[in-house]
């Protein structure tokens, strides 16, 4: 019998299906005629009723059927008329209009059983199948693609053909694609079909379905598709991950880029060990903070460009502060590195203590400006914005300071002084003038690295800290004094620790790049890309 | 014959240095064991336990002012080797609980249980001898040191590149440490002990015999570092510091001299370690923090760089000021005295505190004591 019914009801889906696709405007009467069998209080004919709403096409047909659900869908037996219950009032579930004076007397629900609750489920997804949003459909043939429900094949069917989008058309076909695989009875045919469509849309879901979820008793030929379009699939994720990984790295080696390259500066042209380095990214992150809250407290409308006014104003301030150490501290340790490490390891003590005292020992909220925040998904790969712009950032920050030593006079002054300090200074360069710059360079990029990582890390006073280590192993890997070892370093390390972590997890994969970093500096003591001659070996 | 050697090796101030010593060793645990509590002369519990702790300190500065003052190898990692050999006594200690824990397992230590873990670790066995536990405190952070010196030293890491790879260490073992599967304590560390050789940890008298300890693991450390730095070794080692290219110029095998001394070093920082587990009564990944390690390096540098005395005054003195400072009010301005002692004794004091004090004639220069002291005089790069 039940048999029998669900029959019934494919028989009147299809039938309403082809009046539906043969005419539009044929719509309303049948929903008026189905309407009515939900007065009759038997569950077969409400499960008529349901399938004939739901073929209808009707405007208000979604809100019966949800009614229905809620039981909210009431019905007089003496008029034989319904009506819906809905929080304004009561409406005419004829024509949707709300109805006058008093409730009729005697009103009784519509009442379901469970067969009739997975009826009111096929409906409604058939409903959303050919709803006027091309999203709700989406999500409705996904939603279907994942359920499987063999019910909603018919109303699939007439969605697919009258659908224009191709991003959704194909999901209902992938959605057809799965019941067919699935259901009892399709032919060997239909079944392979089914599968080479399941096999283009390579994503998790589709290897879930081919992998655990088709019936037993498949014939071999299909079984070996199947097979296949596992391994085909698995392929695809394979490789899309592995661009994942790829970005990933790429985004942590920017960030040690950024990191890395005012050390590069400060120990790589000047030889001065700076464990204070990662107190000025921390200052940058700061001074991020502080110009948001300024822009918070006068000019609200101005948030989005607040990055903007923080990239100079942290640039000055941790070069400023880094100007002062050299001038106040380190130019006195000159030629004594293991003594300047020490020194500025001690300021760097008092800076965080210093930030600690104003701001406080808790994390501070930096916002992102709206063109930074989200996500783009290309294929398989997930983009976030604000890594992507940290990206380009970190980019722009070493061309422009490869420019800067390469063309500028103070770059040009740099260089000598770094090459030959006697006979830069017998050149007549303010050595000490260009020491104390130099340092307020790389101090002040620390700085901008401040601002980039304020989006991506909490800004609290021990920021520095925990990128300072890597920032040495990257410039000590890279190669001291050259820049291009600085960004072949961090590119290194970024990519190698994001392969790594799938394999050994986040900690041990930090470990072993750890150990491979301390193994490759016995090779090449001097990294990389080692300046050659004899002025390297003090 | 080596006693002999030992007991050649202090000089004037040396003797003032281990007469000292005795003195702490024998005064303070009595004071404390046997004056009345109202006595001004009574020593508190808690203040045993902290001056036995810097004992420890004083120990482990003296093994890094072994390595940097005498061979110009600034180790940022030292804290690596003693936490080692904290974490060997501390597994000991562990063992020793057997059965009293939580779960009252007869041999998993409670983390275990936690874990799930159904039987102990194989590096785990034999930590229930204490002869077995007191080998590995000395063992496993000389083999590491020694591992570690030989590839270091023998590809020429040397200076700020050898200081980074040693801090890199330190943070590996402590990533390393925090993991609970690592199978010591994760996160918690190892703690709750209870007994060391059949005596209660917590009591009295043990507290007492273990800061005498510690004092007399001072006092052998010291004179046995005097006795290395003295010997003719000793000498090539200040040569390594001063002038390594030069050195290895002259025939010596200069990776030898540094991966012999950075191991001794590393073991005399593991007996620190294990000495500062059972006074503390606790150990945790913490002690691998990379910070921890550099604070060290400031202890020699504020005691006198290359003095080995003034490394075991320069450690008391700035935990001394740091357990004033870390303490109430005062606390918020701890990290700005520590930065500013490091900042001022690096550009002030470059000899150290011990460079304040008039400087004293060598009374005989029969060990060569002149030599010593005056190239220790003048650390260079």
């Amino acid at each position: 019998m039940p048999v029998f019914r669900a029959r019934l009801a494919a028989l009147f889906l299809a039938i309403g299906a082809l009046l539906l696709a043969g005419s539009a405007s044929a719509q309303t009467p049948g929903y008026e005629q189905a309407l009515k069998g939900f007065a009759e209080d038997s569950f077969s004919d409400t499960d008529a009723a349901i399938t004939g709403v739901a073929i209808s096409g009707h405007a208000l047909a979604a809100r019966v059927i949800g009614a229905l659900q809620d039981g909210r869908l009431l019905f007089d037996p003496a008029e034989k008329k319904i009506y819906l219950r809905e929080p304004p009032g009561l409406l005419d579930a004829a024509t949707g209009k709300p109805v006058a004076g008093d409730p009729p007397a005697g009103l009784k629900a519509v009442r379901i059983n469970n067969r009739l609750r997975r009826t009111i489920d096929a409906a409604l997804g058939g409903l959303s199948l050919l709803g006027p949003d091309p999203n709700r459909r989406f999500e409705a043939a996904q939603s279907v693609f994942k359920s499987r429900d063999a019910n909603a094949l018919v109303a699939l069917d007439v969605a697919i053909g009258k659908e224009a989008v191709p991003r959704v058309k194909k999901a209902m076909l992938e959605a057809r694609a799965a019941i067919v695989v699935t259901k009892q009875g399709a032919t060997e045919l239909e079944q392979l079909e089914a599968i080479a469509v399941i096999r283009e849309r390579s994503d998790l879901d589709a290897r879930a379905l081919l992998g655990g979820g088709l019936p037993s008793g498949l014939s071999a030929n299909v079984q070996q598709a199947a097979a296949d379009a596992i391994a085909a699939i698995d392929q695809y994720l394979a490789r899309w991950r592995m661009l994942q990984n790829l970005w990933y790295g790429i985004s942590l080696g920017s960030v040690l880029l950024l990191a890395a390259i005012g050390l590069a500066i400060t120990f790589g042209v000047m030889g001065v060990i700076n464990m204070a380095h990662g107190e000025m990214v921390m200052l940058g992150a700061y001074t991020t903070f502080v110009v948001q809250e300024a822009i918070r407290g006068y000019a609200p409308g101005m948030f989005d460009y607040s990055l903007a006014i923080a990239i100079p104003a942290a640039f000055v301030v941790a070069g400023l502060v880094g100007i002062a150490i050299e001038r106040g501290v380190i130019r006195f340790l000159y030629g004594r590195p293991l003594e300047t490490l020490l020194a500025t390891w001690g300021i760097s003590l008092i800076l965080q203590q210093a930030v600690r005292t104003m701001f406080g020992p808790n994390n501070r909220e930096v916002g992102t400006p709206a063109f930074m925040s989200g996500v783009v998904d290309i294929g398989g790969l997930a983009i976030t914005l604000n890594r992507f712009w940290i990206i380009i950032f970190a980019g722009i920050v070493f061309v422009a300071l490869l420019a800067a030593l390469r063309y500028t006079t103070l770059g040009l002054h740099m260089r000598a002084v770094t090459q030959n300090r006697r006979m830069a200074s017998a050149m007549a360069i303010n050595t000490g003038r260009i020491d104390a710059l130099t340092f307020g360079l790389g101090s002040g990029i620390a700085g901008l690295a401040g601002v980039a990582l304020s989006q991506i890390d909490n800004v609290s006073p021990n920021l520095g800290q925990s990128y300072i280590i890597d920032s040495f192993l990257v410039v000590v890997f890279g190669g001291v004094g050259n820049l291009w070892g600085t960004l072949v370093g961090a590119l290194t390390l970024g990519v190698a620790n994001k392969f790594l972590e799938p394999y050994a997890g986040a900690v041990l994969g930090k470990i072993a790049l750890l150990v491979l970093v301390i193994l490759f500096i016995q090779k090449r003591p001097r990294g990389l890309f080692a300046l050659k001659g004899r002025a390297v070996e003090a | 014959m080596i006693t002999r050697r030992l007991l050649e090796a202090p000089d004037g101030r040396g003797w003032i240095f281990l007469g000292i010593l005795a003195a702490i060793a024998i005064i303070v645990p009595c004071l404390n064991l046997f004056a009345p509590p109202d006595s001004p002369f009574h020593v508190t519990s808690s203040t045993l336990a902290l001056w036995g702790k810097y004992l420890c300190f004083a120990l482990l500065a003296l093994s890094l002012d072994l390595v940097w003052g005498y061979c110009g190898i600034l180790s940022l990692g030292h804290g690596a080797f003693f936490a080692l050999g904290g974490y060997a006594m501390g597994m000991y200690l562990m063992r020793q609980i057997a059965g009293r824990g939580s779960y009252a397992h007869p041999i998993l230590p409670d983390f275990m249980m936690f874990l799930n873990w159904k039987e102990l670790p194989v590096y785990w066995y034999g930590f229930q001898y204490f002869p077995y536990a007191a080998l590995m405190i000395v063992l496993v952070p000389g083999a590491l040191a020694f591992v570690f010196g030989w590839f270091a030293f023998r590809s020429r890491v040397t200076g700020v590149y050898l200081s980074i790879i040693t801090q890199a260490l330190t943070f590996a073992l402590m990533l390393g440490f925090f993991r609970n599967d690592f199978g010591f304590g994760g996160n918690n560390g190892l703690t709750d002990f209870y007994d060391i050789l059949g005596f209660s940890v917590q009591a009295p008298g043990t507290r007492a015999v273990l800061f005498a300890l510690s004092a007399v693991a001072l006092a052998l450390g010291y004179l046995l570092a005097q006795m290395i730095v003295r010997s003719k070794a000793g000498k090539v080692l200040i040569a390594v510091r001063d002038a390594e290219s030069r050195t290895r110029f002259l025939g010596y095998k200069v990776e030898n001299y540094k991966t012999f001394v950075f191991t001794v070093s590393a073991c005399m920082a593991g007996v620190a370690g294990a000495l500062y587990v059972p006074q503390v009564g606790i150990i945790n990944p913490s002690e691998f923090a990379p910070a921890n390690s550099i604070e060290m390096v400031i202890w020699v540098a504020m005691g006198g760089r290359g003095t080995l005395i003034g490394a075991a005054l320069g450690a008391v003195i700035v935990n001394y000021l740091k357990s004033i400072f870390t303490i109430g009010a005062l606390a918020p301005y701890w990290l700005f005295l520590l930065g500013t002692i490091f900042v001022l004794v690096t550009i002030f004091l470059p000899k150290g505190v011990l460079g304040l004090l008039p400087k004293r004639e060598p009374r005989s220069k029969r060990n060569g004591a002149g030599v010593a002291s005056g190239a220790a005089a003048q650390p260079a790069e």
